[in-house]
């Protein structure tokens, strides 16, 4: 009998000059920059995720982000297995399968999936959530260290008032004192203005490339962002940052020069994704559409880091518009741009049992969304980092039926 | 012409032949869906009611749950399209479609050429399926059909509150031992299975004419609680459990050129 002879498929290494590359090291490199950080004995800090990167970039203190962790967790196959450390310590499987992964990962101080440094002060903001305050406020207590808050109420009005600037800007202020006695490190304007020069730059560099998705065929498939947001979450105010993202967006204008995607296969039908990734099923919820020839050309992402702004306030104003602290009609426009500008043909909503916030309203938001666009809905059950609220079966009848109405209309058109 | 269609779902099989995409020659219906032998035997059985051999149906379609796990078809369709097209054969004028089945509920709208323009589904909890009937059906050890036949006689409806079948199994129980009627009991059952679906189908919008299909439709006590919900008539087919079937046979027939290309 002949022995089998298995060989496994290699990839090819990257291109160190690609963006792909370089966003993947910065991201690396922020872990392993605050292991070392904490390793010298300097204060670190972890940060959730719509805090404003610019105070600790600009005091140059070493953050890690629970949410990017917790993704990271969840993709590698850890997401049960920490989210049953947490509930065993009595937290609800209601809650935030990050806030779990998280608390657990405190507890239990090592993940192999995703290490990172235990922190000496948690920064919060609740522009994004508000499971936030409690996750950091425990984090905080079963650590026993100082408890940073902003907080950003949501917004029901279309504009940021004086008033609301006024009473964010005194918590920035008190923030950046508290980090200052906390860590020994001084405020620089200077520095800030680099900071602020790199952010706008980076988020600049992200609005081109995400933009470059109204060419059809897409030359990026849009899972693509999923993946390069960490490093607009955790480093845009650095110039690697610019740099990688210039790169991203020549790289993906290069690909529509010469008729190329890294979308893989032919584009058939481009859809919206709305919700956070359901990381613990991410290559199946991927394959799922790729192998129906459906491109998710945009998420709400591509507009949520394009924070542009030219001094302290308006830093502040761009906070207090990040997609979940912003009224339903905003929020709700905001998609039906992103929905018109790059040729939409159905929507695929990720009702997130992680996220009660995002998921309350896009019943109602997607309603909207598909009478002003014209667009099939469809949303599934899932889990940002719970893999156990996710059915295969169930998704999979979903996306078919949704990509049956499309090619319908289309049939119907020609 | 002769399309052939197969439903595998969750806990049954159905299968029709279809000539010229007009005429049933040959229905069947087995209990045992994905993962059993129920779609092999529900393939032999509507052969043989139809006195042809597989070797006439020149084109067929399967879909369900079961879909990808049938390698034998030239087609393979969601049931959300093949409940849609299936409704669409039986009722020419059909606009809205609820679907009740064994582990899911859907509401389908259809544009006026009876095309599927939107649908909604259940989330992934078994209350509103058929499921949840018959996890309440064993308690009151009556079959699913017999449990909606007698809500249809109940003097009044007892309330059951949980939406979770594992609290409403404790609710029912509960009513039971506290002496609650049996007839009031199932009416509360069917009443949950209904207000359950209703939701849906506001979501997706009611237009008429509304049909029910999936094995729940042969439930007459849920279709009764159903039209009381919605406040509309529900059309209903002696077929409705077979329109997943029926639609794949008319996809395939609509395909069939596409096969011969």
């Amino acid at each position: 009998m002949a022995e089998e002879v298995v060989v496994k498929k290699t990839r090819p290494p990257l291109d160190p000059n690609s963006a792909k590359f370089k966003l993947g090291q910065i991201a690396a490199k922020a872990y392993s920059d605050a292991m070392e950080a904490k390793a010298r004995g300097e204060k670190v800090g972890w940060i959730s995720s719509n805090f404003p990167v610019e105070i600790p970039e600009t005091l140059g203190i070493h953050v890690c982000y629970p949410e990017n962790q917790a993704a990271g967790i969840a993709a590698r196959g850890g997401g049960a297995r920490l989210c049953e450390v947490a509930e065993a310590d009595g937290y609800s499987n209601d809650i935030c399968a990050y806030a779990r992964i998280s608390l657990a990962y405190a507890k239990i101080k090592d993940a192999p999936e995703q290490n990172m440094p235990q922190p000496d002060f948690v920064l919060c903001c609740n522009n994004i959530c508000n499971c936030m305050i409690k996750w950091y406020e425990n984090l905080a207590k079963d650590l026993n260290i100082p408890f940073i808050m902003l907080d950003i109420p949501f917004n029901p009005d279309n504009e940021v008032s004086d008033e609301q600037v006024a009473y964010v800007k005194g918590q920035f202020l008190a923030a950046i004192k508290q980090l200052e006695e906390i860590t020994g490190k001084k405020w620089s304007d200077e520095r800030f203005k680099e900071v602020m020069e790199n952010s706008c730059r980076t988020s600049r560099a992200w609005l081109d490339a995400t933009a470059q998705a109204k060419y059809t065929p897409s030359p990026f498939n849009g899972f693509d962002l999923l993946n390069h947001m960490a490093v607009m979450v955790t480093a845009r105010g650095k110039v690697e940052a610019a740099e990688a993202m210039e790169t991203l967006a020549r790289e993906y204008k290069e690909n529509h020069a010469n008729g190329k995607s890294t979308f893989r296969g032919e584009e058939k039908h481009r859809i919206m994704f709305e919700g956070i990734a359901c990381w613990p099923w991410l290559r199946v919820t991927a394959t799922g559409l790729r192998d129906r020839g459906i491109n998710m050309v945009t998420t709400i992402y591509a507009d949520a880091f394009g924070f542009i702004y030219d001094d302290f306030d308006s830093m502040i104003r761009a906070y207090c518009r990040v997609p979940n602290s912003i009224n339903l009609e905003t929020s709700r426009d905001k998609r039906i741009k992103l929905c018109k500008d790059n040729n939409v043909e159905g929507l695929l909503v990720h009702v997130n049992r992680s996220c009660k916030l995002w998921s309350g309203f896009m019943n109602e938001m997607s309603r909207q969304i598909g009478e002003a666009c014209d667009i099939p809905v469809t949303s599934f059950d899932g889990d940002q980092a719970d893999p156990r609220n996710f059915s295969e079966a169930q998704y999979d009848t979903r996306v078919q039926g949704l990509t049956e109405i499309m090619e319908t209309r289309k049939e119907a058109k020609a | 012409m002769v399309s052939f269609g197969i439903d595998i779902g969750s806990t049954t099989s159905k299968c029709i032949l279809l000539r010229d995409g007009q005429e049933i020659i040959g229905s069947s219906l087995v209990v045992g869906g994905i993962g059993t032998d129920g779609p092999r035997k529900a393939v032999q059985q509507v052969f043989e009611a139809a006195g042809i051999s597989p070797d006439e149906a020149s084109v067929s379609a399967v879909t369900g749950y079961g879909r990808s796990s049938w390698k034998d078809a030239d087609f393979q369709v969601s049931e959300l399209t093949c409940h849609a097209m299936g409704g669409r054969f039986i009722f020419p004028e059909l606009r809205t479609l609820i679907d009740i089945g064994g582990q899911d509920a859907k509401a389908i709208a259809l544009d006026k050429s009876g095309m599927m323009k939107n649908f909604l589904m259940n989330d992934k909890c078994a209350a509103g399926t058929g499921r949840f009937l018959d996890v309440m059906a064993t308690i009151l050890q009556v079959s699913v059909n017999e449990l909606g036949t007698l809500a249809l006689t109940a003097q009044e409806h007892a309330s059951i509150s949980s939406t979770c079948t594992v609290f409403a199994e404790s609710e029912v129980i509960s009513q039971l031992a506290s002496g609650a009627d049996r007839t009031a009991v199932m009416a509360g059952i069917c009443d949950s299975v209904a207000t359950r679906t209703a939701t849906l189908a506001k979501r997706v919008g009611i237009v008429e004419p509304v049909c029910i299909s999936g094995g729940v439709a042969r439930n007459a006590g849920v279709r009764a609680a159903l039209e009381k919900a919605l406040g509309v008539k529900l059309l209903y087919s002696e077929l409705s459990q077979h329109f997943g079937a029926l639609g794949a046979a008319v996809y395939a027939y609509r395909k069939s050129g596409a096969k011969s290309e």
